[in-house]
């Protein structure tokens, strides 16, 4: 076991060494000057070679790439003299738009993700496989049917139509979303009642289309299941059906359902650009999509691109993890 | 069955029916089916696939699902406590026979155990079932089973996984699991058909063993007339879901009666036969169980069908008749002509 994870372990490094790379060399190719970028519409080229300079542009690429990575470890000085810009590690550059170090953006940026996610995680996987499970349970039957309405509403309507719908006709003219507190972030710490109260709809909203599909595919793996030989066997021994389901058919089909979780949740910790969008929630999906509609701040999309591949790269380890821990035709082999 | 002062056989089958409604039509997958097995018996079960065979045995066990099979008749255990019919009685009840009074195993060993628990574990279960005790207790008691059915070192290889064993180790588990709550019937539905030939003898010889043991009745599901040989007291013939000959081994092996176990004898090699002779296939194929042709489902495919009078094969269902003392057969065919297409058949090179 120890050896498995050593070996996994170092094949993550090894992919998002690559990752970043990958994505460094792509952004270096790019027909955009980011030197120019750096100041508005009247610029002289003096400014734009002085700060291609003062941000270490003026290096070949990999010299480039090296001060990156080692910006991670060490952290970053932009410039000399009064005009120096501190990066503390892990540095993952400055953006001059915001007049911020990425890391900070990020920082701040991070914790509404993860309230977002972890809610509308804890909230589709017990709304998606419960109702998988109902209605597998059910079959053909009218929870079955009614699983299967919802499926088909909740895969087919778009999220940026129901999460509309959602805050102007129940958030907003309820009173239940506090617009003052739109676009901020606000700490379960601070206000637990604020923050659920922001948090609600964005969780109902991103939740929605994920239990959908949770919910057929719950569905299909334990029925599935239920027709496996060894469902026949626990059933000649006597078990009964509520022992068979829960010890039997769900333990063999929650591995592939926590698969399918793990690495939807690491994707969705990248940001959950529409529902941050539409509920303005200064999340990493509010960040990245400013950064590349609005601001073209390609330090902030080099860093939010690698972060999200970062946190998919992670999850697949995790699951992996998870997965020898779950099948022990894998711990062995 | 005649009840004399003997103690009545331990299962008794009578007029067992079994049909599946599908989009199609009504699947009679087993139609009209009585037998018995007493303790310490063996009853071959042969037919070729869908011959309704493996449908039976699970109603035995009330392993269908009785909201989408249609089943009726009766399956009686005459249980110490009295008798129980597992097609009318509550299922509840149904469920705490399974593994205790009847168990059965089956035909696929790599899949019939469950991947992500260890042996130990499945026995275990079994046993907890219907036994008070500690873990430990039945960690002692599946250990011992293990070691009944000869699985070597079974101290260790309690706490395996099924995928560390191979198939006939495997359903040397299975057996272990299905006796652990010492059954008084046993069904073993192709106990040997996903094995090596040389595992197949030993699982046999092992299911013999364990019956002489524990003093069960036994079920033997094949399509394997070699196996039926070796073993059975009784052997029933079954055919597009019902029995069309049924008797002791010898009566079906040195005197088959029906047309169908005529030619299934006659499509395998037999070492008590000094010429070497060609092996006949039976042509055709078994009718479909939703639209069963009238009279005979068997006359498609039978040869003698146009020697009996009257055109009767076309039009009339043939009844079991008794042949002999405990030996009957379910076809129309006068006893002459019999005894002429037995030689003839058997005489064919």
């Amino acid at each position: 076991m120890l050896n498995y994870l050593a070996r996994r372990l170092s094949a993550t490094v090894v992919v998002l060494t690559l990752v970043s790379m990958s994505v460094f060399g792509i952004f270096a190719v790019l027909p955009m000057d980011p030197a120019a970028l750096t100041c508005g519409k009247a610029c002289y080229p003096a400014v734009i070679e002085a700060n291609r300079h003062r941000l270490g542009l003026d290096v070949p690429v990999h010299v480039q790439y090296g001060r990156f990575v080692k910006g991670l470890f060490v952290g970053r000085t932009y410039g000399e003299g009064q005009a120096t810009i501190e990066c503390p590690a892990p540095a993952f550059g400055y953006s001059f738009n915001r007049h911020e170090c990425v890391t900070t953006l990020i920082k701040d940026a991070l914790p509404v993700t993860l309230s977002l996610a972890i809610g509308a995680f804890i909230l589709w996987i017990s709304v998606g496989v419960g109702l998988g499970i109902l209605a597998a349970r059910r079959k053909n039957q009218w929870p079955d049917r009614a699983a299967t309405a919802f499926v088909l509403v909740g895969t087919s309507l778009p999220t940026f139509i129901t999460g509309i719908l959602i805050l102007l006709f129940v958030g907003l003219k309820f009173k239940l979303i506090d617009p003052l507190n739109m676009g901020r972030w606000i700490s379960p710490l601070e206000d637990p009642v604020a923050w659920f109260r922001t948090f609600i709809f964005p969780w109902i909203i991103l939740a929605l289309a994920y239990a959908a599909s949770y919910t057929r595919f719950t569905r299909s793996t334990v029925i599935e299941t239920s027709s496996e030989d060894y469902i026949r066997t626990a059933r000649s021994k006597g078990l009964s059906e509520k022992a068979i389901l829960q010890k039997h058919t769900l333990r063999a089909a929650i591995a592939p359902i926590t698969t399918l979780a793990g690495l939807d949740f690491a994707s969705l910790l990248g940001g959950a650009i529409i529902t941050e969008s539409i509920f303005n929630l200064p999340g990493l999906g509010r960040l990245s999509i400013r950064a590349v509609l609005q601001d073209y701040d390609l330090p902030t999309i080099l860093a939010t691109t690698i972060l999200a591949a970062a946190f998919v790269v992670i999850a697949n380890l995790l699951v992996d993890i998870a997965y020898a821990y779950l099948d022990p035709r894998v711990r062995v082999a | 069955m005649t009840s004399t002062n003997m103690s009545k056989p331990f299962l008794e089958v009578k007029n067992l029916n079994v049909a599946f409604p599908t989009e199609d039509g009504l699947v009679r997958a087993s139609s009209d089916i009585s037998f018995s097995v007493a303790r310490g018996e063996t009853l071959a079960v042969v037919g070729e696939s869908g011959s309704g065979k493996s449908v039976t045995s699970l109603a035995v066990m009330g392993l269908h699902n009785r909201k989408t099979a249609q089943i009726s008749g009766q399956a009686i255990l005459n249980l110490e406590s009295g008798p129980v019919d597992v097609i009318s009685a509550d299922e509840e009840i149904v469920r705490k026979l399974r593994g205790k009074a009847m168990s059965m195993i089956f035909q696929d060993p790599m899949s019939a155990l469950h991947p992500y628990y260890s042996i130990g574990n499945q026995l275990i279960e079994a046993w907890s079932l219907y036994n008070e005790g500690s873990k430990e207790d039945g960690r002692k008691r599946a250990i011992e089973m293990l070691d009944l059915v000869g699985i070597p070192a079974a101290e260790k290889r309690v706490d395996e996984y099924p995928h560390q064993f191979s198939g006939g180790m495997r359903q040397r588990v299975m057996i272990a699991m299905a006796l652990i709550n010492n059954p008084s019937l046993l069904i073993a539905d192709e106990p040997t058909t996903a094995l090596d030939v040389t595992v197949q003898s030993q699982i046999l010889q092992l299911i013999r063993d364990m019956q002489k043991e524990f003093n069960m009745a036994l079920i033997l599901i094949t399509h394997d007339l070699g196996v039926v040989a070796e073993v059975a007291d009784r052997v029933n013939v079954m055919y597009a879901g019902k029995i069309v000959e049924s008797g002791s081994a010898e009566d079906i092996y040195y005197r088959p009666d029906h047309p169908y176990a005529i030619g299934l004898l006659n499509s395998i090699p037999r070492v008590d036969q000094l010429e070497s002779k060609r092996l006949v296939a039976i042509p055709g194929q078994p009718p479909s169980l939703i639209h069963r042709p009238d009279g005979c489902s068997f006359r498609a495919r039978c040869e003698f069908a146009d020697r009996v009078p009257g055109n009767l094969c076309a039009t009339t269902i043939p009844t079991l008749d008794q042949k002999s003392t405990d030996h009957f057969s379910r076809c129309h065919l006068p006893e002459s002509e019999l005894v002429k297409a037995r030689v003839e058949i058997g005489g064919r090179k």
